[in-house]
């Protein structure tokens, strides 16, 4: 364990990027005493204010302090993130599990389904799904984890394909272990360092996902906080406060940067036969 | 070649099929009455009634999804209660647009992320592949919308060299029109440019340790020669893949791209019937959307064919 | 005198992070024109990395060029770039090269036309068409028919002998004065092997090229070297005319090669293993590299060693011989034979006409069009305590008839019992129990232990399955007795599978096998996946457990010598039939079936004045696919003695007196 995060953190790059998430971390958690202001209810006389000594990055049309509500953005997107990628990575993976280690119909079936997420653009399917299930953090998580199931489906049985036909499971087979024991404690750990990979870069997109849904106006409701949000909010505001609009995209920049490189980080430990290819 | 080709279509027919399928039944479970759903709710009760007979509500589900399969091949896609005009008319004037900066953007980010991907893939640790790299990481992690407003606040706002918004094809004025897509088609390009390099550099730097390159160098042949002339085609084998993936992203880009600038694509008319639930045009701008993307995943799979002589001779 | 290649001192190393390889240490050598040079060495030896440096064709970084001096007809070679216009027309031009894939060493892209010619142009300077003329030319030469056809297709198109004759083609294309040839072989079927390296040598003897063969197999060194350079941790240990090494080998670890290879032609002589394994190229011995491993080792071979001349040409960098090592092999000696007396009673596995068949599907909707034959119908048993050797080169079905007996395949037909009960038609939940009396042992070390699990857990495993133990200190007693017992020790039981090298691994692999305490293991290639000083250590602990434990063997390998070595019978398969069963002995002096005899014949003896006695024929044509079957004796294409009655009626295995069988009319 110890040499594993010492192998992690020997690129500069990677250990600047785990700062970049456990700064936005930090804040997500420690959102309230790190600001004055309230989130949700602004100055009215105070509105779209420039950047100033009382408030870094102004305020926006409601008169509410931007860089506290940015703070409260990284804890709407860390959640939603994080939550929606649990979801899709539990369903996606036992699906893929599935229907590779067992084939035939079910194989069919799943892949079909599966194929059939792939031919529409996740951020579509996540609009079509939010007309039908209406708006809300709830189904806002389950709908961005729904759009990202092939991900791990995919994933999950091209590993299970290939580990199948590995010696060593041949190997548990003329030992006279079931397949209970064959997929759960052969397989699925063989499975995992790729998943943890994947998982990681998923967070940053889904991080990428809702804020493009909320830039839409598909995404969570108001008046909660969402980077996506405030960009959409400050682009027709863009001449009296800049920072408005461009601040909240730096940070989706920035976070989503972060989770990705962390991701490339674990690949190149985790996977040997990758390693170094990013 | 020709077995493996038809196998495909008949897999995208099926894929087609099952969309069709997820695309009534998610208009069919939304919450509301169907009637209000696609005439909107300011209508009398004599409008409602005409409607409910129209759309044949009375008639069992399967029904109702056979005749509005039917109608959907044959080009009758129903009428937008919110543009008060057939779905077909709308589509016909707007998908066009977004085929156009779409197929733009395919292009110059399969061209720019190849070429970015070879120079990174052989110059492996050097200062240009360090920079090339972060560039390509933080393109790709950069919200299409934002840059998007980013680009119209510097280059339109601020400089005043680009318009702000609107859209017009190459025949309706060739300079204007380039200046319009010139914003859209690189918002839209970036992050596909910054996930193209990073997978051409994987593969070239995969490539270039394969034993065929070995058998290359042993020949005498110059490094410009093995890189050009023996990795880069083993080496874009999994970026063809990946520029049928693009089209999905490229689509998605296209939503919150057209809302920004304002341009009347299959974007924006999705993204304003969804917040109108505005069926007809949502069930119709899903099948187009996926008929797009699965033809350009068969031409993706052509093209595999073309490069790799193992799957085009069985 | 100048010789015309010259390499000296050669320093390779590779970086990689912190760490630095010493993957070649000072290693000289010379290459005459026309002459055949062997380097002989197990995997880690250097030996091709020490050609690849010559050529500049190490990727740099990772590995570096330390020091030394490559010169080719008196140019110094190492001044110039890998990238210059001399390097390049060195490479291709006055040096050819080939190498162990045939799979991966050309392009799939590209059409092997373009491959060849694009050699052809760059170092004759010729027209597309003379190109064209000469391609053809070569690749009639290589024995390949219809070039002007085939010069159009890709490497997919042929197999793995062809494409290594394709690469043989390019590396003559330049007409060049030395050949390379890392390993060519290797990757091929003895029968294939023959062919190439005939091909090859009698290519490099009619154009005066000299040849350097990179072989770690003692037989090819025999039967096609003229001089030798044995290789070991990056240096060159011992070097000398061929006759002479072999007649007279100096240096411990030569010595012991010699006698850690099964011979075919040996009498059952016991084998001696090198014990340990080579230093990692990270850390190396001050002195002598295999000091550690040496049993004449002394602190004068921790001083640094410098070569020693035993007779002409002949040099040794070993500092003790040839004062302390005993200079003739022994061979032979008394209480070296195996005893071979052996008398069977108990049939503890009866295959009777054990067919697979596959089904060929079509289609969208996958109907079945037709069938594979994988397996036409094997019949033997094995008796307790006995081992019976399946030999047969790839595609055979040999490890087929593993996995069929082990009911770990579909479409099996025909009649399997163990221990007098029948096992084929079981299904898995009643046969389950039943494993812990089969097991296995497999090919790749590597792949065959869970990376994720420690080696004990793998190891206690079946014990858990099956409920054979009722505590948890029986289990650690169990598994830490199986550990002693394959010679491992228990306390490296909380390791996992790659801390350990390949030897050890395929130990812990063996200890697995034995947990359940089965009545039978079958061995698939249990020892090809290792290098040839590790192969005696395993072998000798399979021999060992059999006595010690009464276990029955099925034991699978393509190499004769091996299972010759091993097996109290053999069965000789081809193309899903089994061809020729006879007693181990009785099989090489007297082989009936002409198949036999040819893979015999193909399998070289690491004996030069053997080798040369040998009337050599070589097995024409290549196995066919199990798709295009032939209707009647499977071998009818390849046989000098088919008739009509070959082509049209398969031979059935016909019974002796004696327990030996064989397929073919003319018995």
């Amino acid at each position: 364990m110890k040499s594993f995060f010492k192998t992690l953190f020997k690129r500069k790059i990677v250990v600047m990027a785990a700062l970049f998430v456990l700064l936005f971390i930090i804040t997500a958690i420690l959102a309230p005493m790190m600001t004055p202001y309230d989130p949700y209810v602004g100055d009215f006389g105070d509105i779209l204010a420039k950047p100033s000594m009382q408030h870094w990055l102004g305020t926006d049309e409601a008169g509410r302090d931007v860089l506290t509500r940015i703070f409260y953005g990284a804890r709407t997107s860390l959640v939603i993130g994080v939550i929606s990628v649990l979801i899709s990575a539990v369903i996606g993976v036992l699906l893929g599990l599935i229907s590779a280690y067992y084939g035939g119909i079910i194989n069919v079936i799943i892949s079909r389904i599966i194929d059939v997420l792939m031919a529409l653009p996740s951020l579509m399917l996540a609009l079509a799904l939010g007309m039908v299930f209406g708006r809300g953090t709830l189904s806002l998580m389950i709908i961005l984890g729904v759009s990202t199931i092939p991900t791990y489906t995919r994933i999950m049985s091209a590993q299970v394909l290939s580990i199948k036909n590995q010696d060593y499971i041949l190997a548990e087979k003329v030992v006279g272990a079931e397949n209970k024991r064959i997929l759960f404690s052969h397989i699925l750990p063989n499975c995992f360092s790729p998943i943890l990979v994947v998982l990681t870069t998923n967070i940053g997109g889904t991080i990428l996902a809702e804020s493009s849904l909320s830039f839409l106006g598909m995404g969570i409701n108001p008046p909660m906080a969402s980077w996506g949000a405030m960009v959409s909010a400050g682009c027709s505001k863009i001449l009296i406060n800049p920072v408005y609009g461009i601040a909240p995209g730096i940070c989706v920049c920035l976070l989503v940067y972060g989770f990705n490189v962390l991701g490339d980080g674990l690949r190149d430990v985790l996977d040997p036969r990758l390693r170094g290819s990013i | 070649m020709g077995r493996y080709f038809g196998k495909r279509i008949g897999q995208a027919v099926i894929v087609l099929f099952l969309i069709s399928l997820f695309t009534y039944l998610l208009t069919y479970l939304m919450p509301g009455d169907p009637v209000y759903a696609m005439l909107g709710g300011d209508i009398t009760q004599e409008q409602y009634d005409i409607a409910y007979e129209q759309m044949n509500l009375g008639a069992p589900v399967w029904l109702r999804y056979l005749t509005w399969l039917g109608g959907f091949l044959t080009g009758d896609w129903g009428n937008s209660f919110k543009y008060s005009q057939p779905v077909t008319e709308l589509i016909v004037r707007r998908l066009p647009v977004t085929m156009y900066l779409g197929i733009w953007s395919i292009l110059i980010s399969t061209v720019a992320g190849i070429v970015l991907g070879v120079v990174c893939g052989t110059h492996r640790g050097k200062a240009a592949d360090s920079f090339v790299i972060t560039l390509a990481n933080l393109g790709a992690v950069m919200p299409a919308f934002w840059l998007a407003i980013l680009g119209m606040y510097v280059f339109s706002l601020k400089l005043g060299w680009l318009p702000t918004h609107g859209f017009q094809m190459p025949t309706e004025g060739l300079a204007a029109s380039i200046k319009m897509s010139i914003l859209p088609v690189a918002a839209l390009s970036v992050g596909s440019i910054g996930s193209t390099t990073r997978q051409m550099r994987s593969s070239m730097l995969d490539v270039i340790r394969q034993d065929y390159i070995r058998t290359a160098r042993a020949k005498g042949l110059k490094e410009s020669r093995v890189i050009w002339g023996h990795a880069l085609r083993n080496a874009v084998l999994p970026v063809v893949t990946l520029t049928g993936m693009s089209f999905r992203t490229i689509v998605a880009g296209a939503v919150s791209i057209e809302q920004v600038f304002n341009i009347a694509g299959m974007g924006s008319l999705l993204i304003n019937s969804i917040l109108s639930k505005d069926v007809a045009v949502v069930q119709a701008c899903i099948m187009i959307i996926a008929v797009v993307v699965v033809i350009s995943n068969l031409v993706v799979d052509v093209c595999y064919g073309i490069v790799d002589p193992r799957i085009r001779i069985e | 005198m100048a010789h015309y290649l010259e390499v000296e001192d050669l320093h390779v190393s590779f970086y990689s992070g912190d760490t630095v390889s010493y993957a070649v240490d000072g290693v000289s050598y010379y290459v005459d024109p026309g002459e055949i040079v062997c380097f002989v060495g197990e995997s880690g030896s250097g030996k091709s990395v020490t050609q690849l440096a010559a050529l500049q064709l190490l990727p740099i970084p990772p590995a570096k060029i330390e020091k030394g001096s490559v010169r080719l007809g008196g140019k110094e070679l190492l001044q110039y770039r890998s990238d210059s216009v001399e390097m390049r027309a060195i490479r291709g031009g006055e040096i050819g090269m080939i190498f162990q894939e045939p799979m991966t060493s050309l392009n799939p892209v590209k059409t092997i036309g373009k491959q060849l010619m694009e050699s052809i142009i760059l170092h004759m300077k010729c027209s597309t068409d003379t190109a064209r003329k000469r391609s053809i030319e070569l690749l009639r030469q290589v024995g390949i028919s219809d070039p002007e056809k085939r010069l159009k297709e890709f490497p997919h198109q042929f197999s793995g002998g062809m494409r290594q004759r394709i690469m043989i083609a390019i590396a003559m294309a330049s007409a060049p004065k030395i050949i390379i040839a890392d390993e060519p072989t290797t990757a091929l079927d003895v029968t294939t092997q023959a062919q190439i390296l005939d091909l090859l040598t009698s290519i490099a003897r009619k154009n005066n090229t000299a040849l350097i063969l990179i072989t770690h197999n003692l037989g090819i060194v025999a039967r096609y070297a003229e001089r030798i350079y044995v290789m070991y941790a990056g240096n060159v240990i011992e070097s000398g005319l061929s006759r002479d090494i072999f007649r007279n080998p100096v240096h411990p670890y030569t010595k012991g090669l010699l006698q850690a290879v099964p011979r075919l032609d040996d009498n059952h002589t016991k084998l001696v293993p090198i014990d340990g394994t080579p230093p990692s190229p990270g850390k190396r011995l001050p002195g002598c590299q295999f000091a550690n491993r040496c049993p004449y080792a002394t602190e004068e071979c921790e001083k640094p060693q410098g070569l020693k001349l035993i007779e002409k040409e002949h040099f040794c960098s070993c500092q003790q011989a040839p004062r302390a090592v005993s200079c003739a092999p022994e061979k032979n000696t008394s209480d070296g034979v195996y005893e071979k007396e052996y008398e069977f009673e108990e049939k503890v596995l009866e295959v009777s006409d054990l067919k697979v068949v596959y089904p060929v599907k079509k289609g969208l909707l996958n109907r079945t069009v037709g069938k594979t034959i994988i397996l036409d119908g094997i019949s033997f048993d094995i008796h307790k305590g006995e081992t019976l050797g399946l030999v047969g080169e790839s595609g055979c079905g040999k490890t087929t008839v593993a996995r069929g007996i082990l009911k770990l395949i579909e479409g099996t037909h025909g009649s399997v019992r163990m221990n007098g009960e029948e096992i084929l038609p079981m299904k898995e939940r009643e046969f389950r129990p039943r494993r812990k009396n089969i097991q296995m042992i497999f090919q790749d070390p590597f792949s065959s232990l869970d990376p994720r699990k420690t080696v004990g857990e793998l190891v206690g495993e079946p014990l858990l399955i099956h409920h054979l133990v009722a505590d948890k200190d029986e289990y650690d007693r169990r598994v830490d007795r199986l550990f002693s017992l394959v010679g491992l020790d228990p306390s490296l039981k909380n390791r996992v599978a790659h801390e350990f090298s390949g030897g050890q691994r395929q130990r812990v692999g063996i200890a697995r096998a034995l947990a359940a305490d089965p009545d039978i293991i079958i061995c698939d290639e249990p020892i090809s996946a290792l290098d040839v000083s590790i192969q005696a250590q395993i072998i000798i602990l399979l021999e060992d457990l059999q006595k010690k434990l009464q276990l029955t063997y099925l034991f699978i390998a393509h190499d004769l010598a091996v299972v010759k070595h091993i097996s109290h019978r053999v069965a000789v398969m081809y193309l899903g039939n089994i061809v020729e069963i006879a007693d181990s002995e009785e099989l090489y002096r007297n082989a009936k079936h002409p198949y036999t005899k040819a893979l015999l014949n193909a399998v070289p003896i690491p004996d030069p004045v053997v080798e040369q006695a040998r009337d050599r024929k070589i097995l024409r044509g290549e196995v066919p696919s199990v798709i295009n079957r032939p209707i009647g004796c499977p071998f009818y294409d390849r046989c000098e003695f088919a008739t009509e009655k070959c082509k049209n009626q398969k031979p059935e295995l016909k019974w002796d007196e004696n327990g030996s069988g064989v397929a073919c009319f003319l018995y």
